[in-house]
């Protein structure tokens, strides 16, 4: 890794990336400690490195594949598509945008959804995808993110949602803006049903997406060292114009501000919502 | 250049300048300059239709933030008998970015939340050019909740750029207050009815924006994002916001044929700024039909049309 790519950070990284650097790619350098990583190692510890505990981005299906029960999975709304209502362009076209997010990820928008077991305890998980357009929320990940909020509600079970997004998806206007509140009044009902949401923040998570189903679990947990804000630090250095202080808007930060409830580290994120949800759920400890 | 006046409104500002003038000059003489008044003045009102007859939406954006644009307190001073402002969050501060009252409206109680800017340099300051921080949005709430308890309708007033980016903000929880507010309106048991007055800025104005029904004046916007804001990302420079405006379909004309607003209220001839309580008793009008409409419904048909107008808020294929 050159020095530009570690001052723009692990951002748009992920498990098929990092071709190029290192022969075959059966290589990757820790973001964290710089150590050179062998690739299944690392992915098989959920891409958290195993010298220094750095947490690298980590695919959207791989991280609720390491979540579910293996097998258990079935995916909901795998056919919901993006549409472009605002004929968006700017220097791209935003359809042109949409399939070259798609044929880079492989995934039809940035969110995806899945039912399954948890411990053998029936529950609902989300994912972001981070590399499909920054993660962003459009009429899609609204869309999927609420039916799988009221899956939940239906059928009494937890959802969780692992977050990683820049926030609402500019291409689609207000309509991106206008899933902050459908999101959160699927979630209000879920509160009212007494059917438990965890919203866990991994890095980065800001904007719109903070600002309304991030902030809203009832159990918040934190990624170590995410970035987790409502504005990106570059906009509240120009608007304060002073340096921000080390460590501002990490997980740590926020933990000490009473913003979440807890950090968990990847690989024991399993374990650990498990035995929060059983507790919740009022269900015999998770084995 | 009248500063009071936007670059696109200066052939308005000359004629009226003309106008005035002349009027001063004529004070006391004998002869008759009523003739040429007159005439003036059609000229003033063909330039002025000719204007905004053709706004852009970047031309629209500057009007929803004109410095003589009426504020939420301008509303309230038409649209209420009395009003009585109620401060704090009860936790941390008042914000003076956001206002909120128990008003008076045709007879009837009503609770009032706006975001509020200032004319004047100190008040400008003082209200934080209407971005609020967290402890507004949590007054907000407060007073939401309270209205809930003495089954009071509420009226919202939007107009912000936005949510206030400072570290003091981020700190105290900005993403959790509005977040809150999404939750917490989409669920209080009485009905709320949202006007975008001026500048609609993205997660900052939704967070008192979350209802029945959504208003929009005709020259307000309501935005995901600032176009300036859009501008610099996608266009790499906040010059090409003329582009974004456009781009980003913020315009009340425009969203209501989206179906993501419910009325665009017509403004006066030339604007709100220009019949600032012309404004107002329209508005009143609007509101008033509107709190009769809801106040026809049972709590929980209240909350389940709520539900499914937000429900409904998407555009996607494939089921």
């Amino acid at each position: 890794m050159n020095w530009l790519q570690k001052l723009v950070g692990p951002r748009a990284r992920s498990s098929t990336t990092g071709k190029g650097k290192v022969p075959e790619g059966l290589w990757e350098k820790c973001d964290g400690c710089g150590a050179v990583l062998y690739k299944p190692e690392l992915e098989a510890s959920l891409m958290v490195c195993p010298k220094c505990g750095h947490h690298h981005a980590i695919r959207a299906r791989a991280r609720l594949a390491a979540f579910f029960d293996e097998g258990s999975t079935q995916e909901l709304d795998a056919a919901l598509e993006p549409t472009d209502p605002l004929k968006f362009r700017d220097s791209k076209k935003y359809k042109d945008r949409i399939v070259g997010a798609q044929k880079q990820t492989g995934e039809k928008d940035a969110l995806v959804s899945m039912r399954g077991t948890l411990k053998g305890n029936p529950l609902a998980a989300c994912a972001f995808e981070f590399s499909y357009m920054g993660g962003s929320m459009g009429s899609v990940v609204g869309e999927k993110f609420t039916r799988a909020a009221e899956l939940a509600l239906a059928e009494r079970m937890p959802l969780v949602c692992f977050s990683a997004t820049g926030g609402a998806r500019m291409q689609e206007g207000l309509f991106s803006l206008m899933q902050m509140a459908k999101t959160s009044a699927a979630l209000a009902r879920m509160r009212d049903a007494g059917a438990p949401f965890i919203s866990v923040l991994t890095h980065p998570t800001t904007g719109g997406v903070s600002a309304s189903l991030g902030m809203l679990g009832d159990v918040n947990v934190g990624e170590p060292k995410a970035l987790i804000g409502f504005a990106g630090p570059r906009v509240i250095e120009q608007t304060v114009r002073e340096t921000l202080p080390e460590g501002f808007q990490r997980s740590e930060f926020l933990l000490d501000h009473g913003a979440i409830d807890l950090i968990v580290d990847r690989r024991e994120m399993r374990d650990k919502l498990a035995a929060v949800l059983a507790l919740l759920m009022r269900q015999p400890k998770a084995a | 250049m009248n500063p009071n006046f936007l670059d696109f409104e200066q052939p308005i500002a000359e004629l009226d300048a003309k106008i005035q003038e002349l009027r001063h000059a004529s004070r006391g003489q004998s002869f008759n300059i009523e003739d040429e008044i007159a005439t003036l003045q059609d000229k003033l009102k063909t330039k002025t239709a000719e204007i905004f007859r053709n706004l852009t939406p970047w031309q629209v954006a500057q009007l929803s933030r004109h410095p003589a644009r009426p504020y939420t307190l301008d509303y309230v001073g038409v649209i209420c008998e009395e009003f009585h402002e109620l401060a704090g969050d009860r936790a941390y501060a008042d914000d003076a970015a956001i206002v909120g009252g128990l008003g008076r409206i045709a007879g009837r109680s009503v609770m009032i939340i706006g975001h509020q800017k200032g004319r004047d340099t100190k008040s400008k300051i003082r209200r934080n050019f209407g971005m609020p921080r967290p402890e507004g949005y949590r007054k907000a709430l407060r007073l939401m909740q309270m209205a809930e308890r003495f089954r009071l309708p509420i009226l919202t007033f939007i107009d912000t750029p936005g949510a206030y980016p400072g570290v003091g903000a981020e700190e105290r929880g900005q993403s959790e207050a509005i977040a809150r507010n999404l939750l917490e309106m989409a669920r209080l048991e009485v009905p709320i009815v949202c006007t975008v007055v001026g500048e609609g800025g993205s997660g900052g104005a939704l967070a008192i924006g979350v209802g029945d029904r959504t208003n929009m004046l005709e020259y307000s916007t309501y935005s995901v994002i600032t176009p300036e804001g859009c501008a610099s990302i996608l266009w790499k420079t906040a010059e090409r916001a003329k582009d974004a405006a456009e781009a980003l379909g913020m315009t009340a004309p425009r969203l209501l044929e989206l179906g993501l607003v419910d009325k665009v209220v017509r403004e006066p001839f030339g604007g709100a700024h220009r019949n600032p309580r012309g404004m107002a008793v329209r508005l009143k009008a609007v509101l008033l039909n509107q709190l009769d409409e809801l106040g026809t419904l049972q709590i929980p048909a209240l909350l389940d049309k709520r539900y499914q107008r937000l429900r409904s808020y998407g555009a996607f294929s494939g089921g």
